[in-house]
C-alpha cells in the first residue's frame, strides 16, 4: 500500500463511530498497561497517557476533534449513568453518614467551596478572563456536572472538562504526597479529601491504595458533587449578578 | 442485568426531567444520583444485580473521562492565552483543599474502633 492508499483509507476509516471509539479503548487499555508496568506510579495516569495519545493521532492526522467524538461519545455517554450509579457506593457508607452526619456535611461544604473560591481568586490575581474563572469554578467536580455548572455560569464547557480532568490529575498524583508533608495518617481523613478536591479520578486512586480511603472518597465526591452543582450556580449568579 | 441499566437510565432520565422542568442548575444525573440514593435509602436491601451493575460502570471511571479530556485540542488558542493562571490556580487552589480539608475532618472525625492508619505514606 502507498501513501495515498493509506491517506483514503483513514479518510475513509476516520468518518465512522467505529475508529473513535476503538481508539479511545485501546488508548486506554494502553494507558493502563503502562501504570501497572510502571508499579502503579501515580505519575504514569492511564487518563493522561490516553489523552496524550488520541491528542497526537488527532493532530498528526489533521483529524478535527467533532469526527472523533462521533465514536468517542458512546464512552462519553456512560458519565451519566456512572453519575447515577454513585447513589450506590454511597449508600453503602449510610451507616458511617448516619454516625458523623454534621462532620461529613461541615467537610464538604467547607472542601467545596474552598476548592471553588480559592481557584476563582487565584487564576483572578494571576489574570484570567472572566470566562475562563467561570469554567474553573466547578473544576473539583465530576466532568458532566461541572461541565453543566460552568454552561450555566457563563463558562466554556470544554475549557471546564479539561480543567476537571487536570484536577483529577493533580489530586490524585501529588494529593498524597502533600498530605504526607503535612503528616496527616488517618485513611478516612485522606480519602475524604481526595474525594471532595479531585472527584471520579481523585477517587479511583484512593481505592487504589486502601479500601477505607476509596469509601470514604466516594463518599466525599459524592456529596460534593450535589454540594457544588446546588451552591456554586447560586452563590456565582447572587456575587456577579 | 437490564433491569438494573433501565432502572439506572430511568433515575437519569427522570433526573434531566426535573431539572428541565424547574430550570433547575443543577444537571440531570446528580437528581439521577439523589433520586436513586432516596430509592436504595427506602428499599434497604439493594438487589445484587444493581449494585453488580452500578459496580461495573464505575470499574474504569476514568476511561469516561477520557472523549471530554480529548477536547484540549480544541481549546489550544484559550490556553495559550490562559494558560498559567489557569495551571497555577488550579495546582495550588487543588493541594490547598486536599490539605485543609484532610486536616479539618481528622481533627474532627470520631476516633474508629480500629482506625489502621497510613504506615508507609502511599
Amino acid at each position: 500500500m502507498n501513501e495515498t492508499d493509506i491517506t483514503q483509507l483513514w479518510v475513509y476509516l476516520s468518518t465512522k463511530p467505529l475508529t473513535g471509539l476503538t481508539i479511545t479503548l485501546v488508548a486506554y487499555a494502553i494507558g493502563f498497561w503502562l501504570y501497572q508496568k510502571s508499579d502503579r506510579n501515580p505519575l504514569c495516569n492511564p487518563v493522561v497517557i490516553a489523552i496524550a495519545l488520541i491528542a497526537t493521532l488527532l493532530k498528526l492526522t489533521g483529524t478535527p476533534y467533532a469526527t472523533y467524538f462521533e465514536g468517542a461519545q458512546f464512552v462519553h455517554f456512560l458519565l451519566g449513568p456512572a453519575t447515577v450509579a454513585l447513589a450506590v457506593p454511597l449508600f453503602r457508607q449510610t451507616e458511617t453518614l448516619k454516625r458523623a452526619l454534621p462532620v461529613i456535611v461541615l467537610g464538604v461544604l467547607f472542601g467545596s467551596l474552598m476548592a471553588s473560591a480559592s481557584t476563582v481568586v487565584l487564576a483572578w490575581a494571576l489574570g484570567a478572563s472572566p470566562e475562563t474563572l467561570a469554567s474553573l469554578a466547578p473544576k473539583s467536580v465530576t466532568t458532566p456536572v461541572a461541565m453543566g455548572i460552568a454552561e450555566n455560569i457563563g463558562g466554556v464547557p470544554a475549557l471546564t472538562a479539561v480543567c476537571v480532568i487536570a484536577t483529577g490529575i493533580v489530586g490524585a498524583t501529588l494529593g498524597p504526597m502533600v498530605m504526607n508533608m503535612a503528616r496527616l495518617k488517618d485513611w478516612r481523613a485522606r480519602g475524604f479529601a481526595m474525594g471532595v478536591a479531585s472527584h471520579g479520578i481523585g477517587t479511583a486512586r484512593a481505592f487504589q491504595v486502601n479500601e477505607t480511603a476509596g469509601a470514604f472518597s466516594g463518599l466525599a465526591m459524592g456529596l460534593n458533587t450535589m454540594a457544588t452543582a446546588l451552591t456554586i450556580p447560586f452563590l456565582w449568579h447572587w456575587i456577579f449578578g | 442485568m437490564i433491569a438494573a441499566f433501565a432502572l439506572i437510565l430511568v433515575c437519569q432520565l427522570f433526573g434531566e426531567v426535573i431539572s428541565e422542568l424547574f430550570d433547575l442548575p443543577v444537571p440531570g444525573p446528580v437528581i439521577g444520583l439523589v433520586l436513586l440514593f432516596f430509592g436504595l435509602l427506602i428499599k434497604r436491601n439493594p438487589p445484587k444485580v444493581l449494585t453488580d451493575a452500578a459496580d461495573n460502570l464505575l470499574i474504569h471511571f476514568s476511561l469516561l473521562f477520557v472523549p471530554a479530556g480529548v477536547g484540549v485540542v480544541t481549546q489550544i488558542d484559550r490556553l495559550k492565552g490562559d494558560w498559567l493562571p489557569i495551571a497555577a490556580a488550579l495546582t495550588l487552589s487543588t493541594l490547598m483543599t486536599i490539605v485543609l480539608t484532610a486536616l479539618l475532618m481528622s481533627r474532627l472525625l470520631p476516633k474508629a474502633k480500629t482506625a489502621k492508619n497510613a504506615e508507609d505514606g502511599q
